[in-house]
Formats: C-alpha cells, structure tokens, sequence
C-alpha cells in the first residue's frame, strides 16, 4: 500500500501520515451519515408498525413458550414417521429433478460452451429467476394450481434447485482447463465429443459436491415446505401450531433438528468420496 | 482400478475417463443403496394426478398472467408490502452483522480461548440449523405480528451466517502480520484493529451485501407466516386467486434480485 499523507510538507519527519487521503476520509465519512440516517429512517417505520404491548411481554411470552414445550410429548413421535420420509423423498426427488433441469441449463449459460450468446442470457436470466423465488414461494404458487400434496414440494424443491445447481455448475464449467479441450478438438472431435471427454470429466467431481450440497440444504428447505400445504412434516408443524400444541411442537422441532444432522453427516461422507 | 492397469490399458489403445467415487467397493455400494432408495421412495408417492389436470388450466392462467401483471388495482398494497421488506431488510442486515462481529471474533480460533470458542460456535450452530421460517414462527408468537419479529429473524439468521464466514476468514488470515503488531507490544484490541481488521475487511463487506441480497429474498417469504413484509401481499393475492397481481410481485421480486446482485457484484469487485 502506497504510503499517504494528510498534509503536503516537505519533509518526511514533519509529515503527518494517515491510512486515507482526505478525499477518502471525507467520502467514508459520508457513507456513513447515509448509513446511520437510512437505518433511523428504517427502524421508525419498522417501531411504527410495532404494537409495543406485545414487544413488552415478549420475555414472559418467550418462557411461556418453552416452559409449554417441554417436556416433549414423546408418544406423538410414531405419527411422524411417515411425514419425515415423504420430506426426505421430496427433497431427494425434487434435487434430482433440479438437477436433471440444472445440468443443459448450465451448459448454455457457460461463456466457453455456449452456442449462442443470446442464448447465453436466456439460460442466465432462468437461473436467476429460480433463485430469486424462495422454495417456499414456489411451493405456494404450485400448491394453488395443482393442489396439495407431495407433487407440489417436489416441483418446488426442484424450480428453486436449477438456479443454486446451474450458477454454481455454470462457474464450474467457465474455469475449467483449457488445454484438455484443445487437445481433444485437435483430434477432430465433434462438439459432443469435445463436450464428453474434454469438459464433463473436468467438471464432475465439482456437480456430485454441488448436487450433494443442494440435497443436504434441500432437506432443510423441504421441512418447512408443509407450511404452505405441500405435504411432509412442514404439515404436521403447521397443524400443531394452529392447535397450539407446543409439546408437539418441540418433538417436530427435534426430529427436524436430527434429520438435518443426519443429512449434514450423509453429504459431507459422500463428498468425501468423490475424487 | 490401479495406476498401472490403466496405463497397460491405455497402451491397448483402451482408454476409460476416471471413475468419480475412487474406491470400487464403496462405489457399488453407493450406486446400490440409492437404486434401492429410489425404487422405494417412488413406489411411496402418491399423487392426486387428476387434481393435478385440473390444475393445469390455472397453470395457464398463471402464465399468461405473467404476460400481463397487473401492477395497479393493489399497487397500495403492494407499495406497502414492498418498503416493509425493505426497511426489514436494510435493519436486519445492520443489526445482524453488528452482533456477528463479536460472535465471529469469538469463533476464531487463533484469537479466542477455548470456552469462548465453543460458545460462540454454538451460536453459529443453533441460529443456522433451524430455517428462518420456524424461527419466524416463534418470534411472530412472542413478538405479536409485523415487521419487528421479521427483523428479528433475519438478524437472528444474519448472525449465524456472517459470523461462521467471518470466523472462517479469521482463521485464514496471514499470521505474519499478526506477529508484526504483536511485536510491537500491542494490545489485544489494536491487535484486532491493526493486524485483523484490514486483513478481513474486504471480505466482510463483500459477504454483507451478499447478505443483504439474501436477507431481501427471505424478507419476502416469512411474511408467509405473519412477519410483515411483500410476502404477505403475496400470500393473500394467491389465496383470492388473483395470479395477475401476484405475478406482478413476483416479478417485483426478481428484479429487486436481480438489481442487488448486479449491485453487489459491483461493490465487492469495486472492494476487493
């Protein structure tokens, strides 16, 4: 870093020195006030849609709360197993159909494999938009036009997918090695060849992490898909809550809490697997 | 397969691209538990496929609303809902990162003694186990609907995440400098503020427009459950079956999405 100094004297013993020059001090300064007067503005219109009545009681509501969930009502567990595998099998699927949708998607949205680059935007702009729409948004509009049930979360898993699977990929795809593909396509190799033997081997290993990766966050996201009316124990959370059974409440909790490591433990296995 | 093999095999004019999973046993293994999975899980599904062809004509007029959304019989609520999203978003993220400073500090391990190491991570631990929505849920029954429990949430979830990255960076860091103020009989503090602090800087700007963008796309979904926000703008609209209006939000949504990713792709490259 260049050294700078705050006053422009001679000599170096009476200089004074200083991080930033006073253009930059001024802009931080700045940048700053904005901040602190944004976050004023921000918090009054956020204090002015607050009932503080309810804020004042929230510690007393808060040990209310837990002192209901526990202890957990243990006996509720066996009606939840069935739930817990239609979230698992919601995730898996969904991922996979994701993946599935993910897998061209990318392929035309990377600079270097791209036929067109109008093309190239579309598959952009695709991306973007599944990743812009939480899976929870998704499972509500695909719960309002094909009902409720498994189908919903699934499809809902798997729009929200291709835009985590197909950025990530598409990355992959931008910063593979060059030199493998111009030695494939010296052979006289097709575009598919080239695509089969110069880019896929190259980017495998970094789509098995990714995919992984998608499932262990998907079976997170596919718990609280019931909320909405899209099957899994996200339903059963939702029918607890509306009856305010809060003993039920935390036996869901923990067995979300579990499965969620349990998922953890599974992908990180199997990432380290791969090559 | 083994090195040798495969060169004897290449040497044959044989040549086989890499298996991914390099142990064969676990290889099959693998590949035979997920068939199994499979087969089992699909046969479990069951789908309501004429609720589903029913569906099919709202589907399309989904779509088409999507040709023309309808921005203006609700454009009050929409207004509404959408600057509630955005001040949460904006509070939120201030908040959080605030709090997550000290918990990332914490968490790192080159600067903090064991005790304080392992408070810290399990902050990080609960607070990006459970997803915002349940904790929405709990904050929404203590704190009473609005705005408020939403920002809460997102500060909540804004903790853990920040303050795992920032940790993690912490623990990159070049020790180097460390060693260089250290020498000079600083204190734990200046330490901080001269060895760490610029060291990370970069990167915890980055990741806190990151966060920002992240923060807006989970503002519009916990309004689901009564946090305030577009999400319940949306919530409703859906509900009434007004898909013209709700594509309108959605499409609001994408490009509020689209706008800060451009955004943060600039400052962070404008940063670092």
């Amino acid at each position: 870093m260049p050294v700078r100094y705050l006053d422009h004297s001679k000599s170096l013993a009476t200089a004074k020195w200083s991080l930033k020059t006073r253009r930059q001090q001024w802009f931080s300064w700045l940048a700053w006030l904005i901040g602190v007067c944004l976050f004023i503005l921000c918090w009054k219109l956020i204090s002015d849609n607050t009932m503080w009545v309810f804020v004042e009681d929230a510690p007393k509501q808060g040990i209310d709360l837990i002192s209901r969930m526990i202890p957990p009502q243990w006996d509720y567990t066996p009606n939840l197993w069935q739930p817990l595998w239609d979230t698992i099998n919601i995730a898996t699927f969904g991922t996979v159909l994701g993946i599935l949708m993910a897998f061209p998607c990318a392929f035309l949205a990377a600079r270097n494999t791209t036929p067109h680059p109008l093309i190239r935007s579309a598959a952009l702009m695709l991306i973007v938009s599944s990743r812009s729409i939480n899976s929870l948004i998704w499972a509500m509009l695909l719960v309002t036009i094909l009902g409720p049930g498994l189908l919903a979360g699934i499809l809902a898993i798997a729009l929200r997918s291709i835009g985590f699977v197909g950025k990530l990929l598409y990355e992959a795809i931008e910063e593979i090695h060059p030199t493998p593909v111009e030695a494939i396509t010296a052979t006289g190799a097709s575009r598919l060849q080239v695509m089969s033997y110069a880019v896929l081997p190259q980017v495998m290993p970094a789509f098995a992490g990714i995919s992984i990766y998608r499932w262990d966050i998907n079976i997170r996201e596919s718990t609280v898909l019931g909320l909405v009316g899209a099957g899994g124990i996200g339903l059963q959370l939702n029918g607890a809550i509306n009856t305010l059974a809060w003993d039920k409440v935390s036996v869901i909790f923990i067995l979300i809490f579990a499965t969620v490591l349990v998922s953890e433990w599974i992908s990180a296995k199997v990432r380290k697997a791969f090559l | 397969m083994k090195t040798d093999d495969r060169i004897h095999l290449a040497r044959q004019g044989q040549w086989k691209p890499l298996p991914l999973i390099r142990d064969r046993r676990y290889r099959y293994a693998l590949l035979l538990a997920s068939v199994a999975y499979f087969c089992v899980a699909f046969l479990s599904i069951d789908v309501n496929w004429s609720r589903v062809a029913e569906g099919m004509s709202r589907a399309a007029r989904f779509l088409s609303a999507f040709l023309q959304p309808d921005f203006t019989s609700r454009s009050q609520d929409i207004i509404s809902g959408l600057l509630e999203s955005l001040t949460m978003t904006f509070t939120s993220t201030v908040i959080g990162i605030l709090l997550a400073i000290p918990v990332g500090v914490g968490a790192a391990r080159n600067l903090a003694p064991l005790p304080i190491y392992l408070f810290c991570r399990s902050i990080i631990a609960i607070s990006r186990t459970f997803q915002e929505v349940i904790i929405a849920i709990l904050f929404v029954v203590m704190f009473g609907f609005g705005p408020l429990a939403g920002m809460m949430t997102l500060a909540f979830a804004t903790v853990g995440f920040m303050a795992k990255l920032l940790a993690e960076d912490i623990e990159d860091i070049d020790e180097r400098q460390v060693e260089a103020i250290r020498s000079t009989g600083a204190r734990w503090l200046q330490l901080i503020n001269y060895a760490v602090q610029p060291q990370v800087m970069p990167r915890l700007i980055g990741l806190a427009v990151y966060r920002l963008d992240i923060n807006f796309r989970e503002s519009a979904v916990i309004g689901i459950v009564g946090a305030g926000g577009i999400g319940a703008t949306l919530n409703t609209s859906l509900s009434r079956y007004e898909y013209d209006t709700a594509a309108a939000i959605l499409l609001i949504i994408i490009a509020i999405v689209m706008f800060t990713e451009y955004c943060s792709g600039y400052i962070r490259r404008w940063v670092q």
